[in-house]
């Protein structure tokens, strides 16, 4: 509480609100004392999470209005980014873009993790299911999740609702195999044998001493399936087979300007480092969070 | 080819109470079946402690004393491990024939253990407030309110400081005495008639090593549990033990009262281990190296004839490499598995 002198100038502010402002302020001074990398990537992902909520706020005009006198224009005021082939405002695109990509990674994020929990649990408790299941992913894993992505959407149709369903069959296997491998490694563990010499039932092991324990791979896993989430959106999107080309994405926009990359080479750099910069705030986020949840180095403090 | 120790009902001259045996293993037997060879970790040991006394389980790493503790609350990993043969007496009940929900209702109630590394064997993500309560939400059936209320009278009872805070802590924040602290106060919560203490004080430093010791002789004396103590270290069987029963390879090769075996002991291998002793006294020692067994515990898998003990044995001779021993009385409450025992009887164990 002494040092309030943040980068943050809204954590600086010295006056002392409710107990729980106070709280969530220290913490966060915390963070970025101890842990600046993840701190950073959190300070990123949040400024591109309100862009994408409050993108019509965001000085944006319709990112789907066509405007053929204005096509290929240069980054001006009026148009922050320049437009596209046929005038729309790259800016504007953007934005809203940032919302699908968003979207796209956290819904794969929390489905995929949370199908692969269920699942790796089970493998890990279970030697039939184990089998069963386990085979299943290897099948799944052996096609590279890019192919086995565009197939999907060639079945199901560009929708962002397939995008996500289609990444996140892809990114299940992975999930899975690491649930169970912590399951695994914990089930032999000194103090589950503790607990079954206490009395526990099986079941009650595996939720009250198993289930919290897979929990911190687990949240870090996620941030980084949800930047894998959303690069391979990117990807599919820049191939034709992700979201329909009338909603705006990152991958989208790269594509189209990929053809007039001599002409207006800001309309692929652009998006292109939104892409980067998102993916490496979730990507810091995850290591941060590994470094502050695994128990081995918690000790240091 | 065990035979097992009836002499053991002799009310000998000892200060020792012969009160019924709370808990009773005979001929026990737990093998391994791995793919290539049966591993018979626990070949035929039969051992009993009664209420308030402490029974001393010694033996080198492997030979079975762990393996004979998990067996007694069936706790061994199967596959592979199975018990094949033996009987465990819990009172008048055999435990090897208990049905799973009453063997559960038993374990941490009124058998327990405690065990060795107690920087693993707590929850590093549940509060030891929570963890200490759960075996008495499980078996006292109290509510959450009231377990940690009696979780805090154990802390209290184990000698923690501050049992209300530490409650509230997590085990990394506990240092290595405290968490063994924690650990005997779980095992103890439901005030057990059977304690195994898994080698309690392997992993600890000398200093915490006595007072974990003086702890366990404390309580064992107020809640009059029976104590089994499994360890590699004759100092602490010394410290804590009334009786002792000596493993190798599987099998018990002696058992004795604590006074008659460090006076007295018959097999080579006690008398082994005694010699590995450190001391200081300067002139006991030919330049001060210490007494060391050759060799190591023989794998389990081979099929063995003869004394399991005999390839690293000075005295071995041909019949010891043909015939195992039977387990003989020796004198009152002392018996002994070895062909040569006479040949020890008069010489002292230590110089």
């Amino acid at each position: 509480m002494l040092l309030t002198r943040e980068k943050d100038g809204a954590l600086a502010s010295r006056t002392v609100r409710d107990g729980r402002t106070g709280q969530f302020r220290a913490a966060a001074i915390r963070l970025a004392r101890r842990n600046p990398v993840a701190a950073s990537g959190v300070l990123l992902l949040t400024l591109v999470v309100l862009l994408a909520v409050f993108a019509p706020l965001a000085g944006t005009v319709d990112p789907d209005a066509i405007s053929p006198i204005h096509r290929l224009r240069s980054p001006s005021l009026e148009h922050w980014f320049g437009t596209d082939s046929v005038g729309r405002d790259l800016y504007s695109r953007i934005v809203y873009g940032t919302r699908v990509s968003l979207l796209i990674g956290f819904s794969v994020a929390v489905l995929s993790t949370g199908i692969g929990f269920l699942i790796g649990l089970l493998a890990g408790f279970n030697r039939l299911a184990d089998a069963l299941l386990m085979r299943i992913m290897d099948g799944l894993m052996a096609v590279p999740p890019i192919l086995l992505a565009i197939a999907l959407m060639a079945l199901s149709g560009a929708s962002v609702g397939n995008v996500i369903m289609a990444i996140t069959i892809a990114e299940v296997p992975r999930v899975t195999r690491l649930v169970r491998s912590v399951v695994l490694t914990l089930r032999d563990q000194p103090f589950v044998e503790a607990a079954h010499a206490a009395g526990t039932r099986g079941w009650r092991i595996l939720f009250i001493h198993i289930l919290p324990n897979t929990v911190a791979p687990l949240i870090v896993q996620a941030t980084y399936v949800c930047a894998s989430a959303m690069i391979i959106e990117a990807i599919l999107s820049f191939l034709g087979a992700g979201a329909p080309p009338t909603v705006p994405s990152w991958g989208n926009i790269i594509a189209e300007g990929r053809t007039l990359f001599l002409v207006a080479p800001y309309i692929v750099i652009v998006p292109s480092l939104f892409l980067s910069v998102t993916v490496l705030a979730v990507n810091l986020l995850g290591d941060g969070m590994r470094d502050a949840l695994d128990p081995r180095l918690a000790n240091r403090m | 080819m065990t035979i097992s120790s009836a002499g053991m009902q002799d009310a000998g001259p000892v200060a020792v109470e012969t009160a019924e045996p709370v808990l009773r293993v005979r001929d026990l037997q737990t093998h391994f079946f791995t793919r290539d060879a049966v591993v018979r970790a626990v070949d035929g040991v039969s051992y009993e402690v009664a209420r308030g006394e402490t029974l001393g389980v010694v033996g080198e790493s492997g030979c079975g004393k762990s393996i004979s503790a998990l067996s007694i609350l069936r706790l061994i990993p199967s596959p592979p491990g199975r018990i094949v043969g033996g009987e465990i007496r819990f009172h008048d009940q055999n435990l090897l024939e208990l049905p799973m929900s009453e063997m559960r209702a038993l374990r941490g109630n009124r058998i327990s253990m405690i065990f060795q590394d107690p920087m693993t064997s707590l929850n590093p993500v549940m509060t030891v407030g929570a963890q200490l309560g759960e075996a008495l939400q499980l078996h006292q059936g109290l509510s959450r309110a009231e377990a940690e209320d009696q979780a805090a009278e154990m802390l209290k009872m184990v000698r923690i400081s501050e049992p209300e805070r530490r409650l509230r802590e997590y085990p990394h924040q506990l240092s290595g005495g405290m968490r063994q602290r924690v650990m005997i106060a779980m095992a103890l919560c439901c005030k057990p008639e059977v304690l195994i203490a898994d080698e309690p004080t392997t992993a600890l430093d000398v200093t915490v090593q006595a007072q974990i010791l003086e702890l366990i002789n404390d309580l064992r004396e107020k809640l009059g549990t029976a104590v089994v103590m499994i360890t590699h270290d004759l100092g602490v069987v010394a410290e804590t033990a009334q009786r002792v029963v000596v493993m190798y390879a599987g099998r018990k090769v002696e058992e004795a009262l604590v006074e008659d075996l460090f006076d007295n002991a018959l097999h080579p291998y006690t008398r082994g281990l005694m010699a590995a002793i450190p001391s200081h006294a300067p002139e006991s020692g030919d330049g001060g190296r210490l007494a060391e067994i050759p060799g190591i515990v023989p794998s389990l898998g081979a099929a063995m004839t003869g004394c399991s003990f005999a390839p690293r044995c000075a005295h071995a001779t041909e019949v010891c490499h043909n015939e195992y021993p039977p387990l003989e009385e020796a004198r009152s409450r002392h018996t002994v598995a070895c062909w040569h025992w006479r040949e020890f009887a008069g010489d002292k164990a230590r110089p």
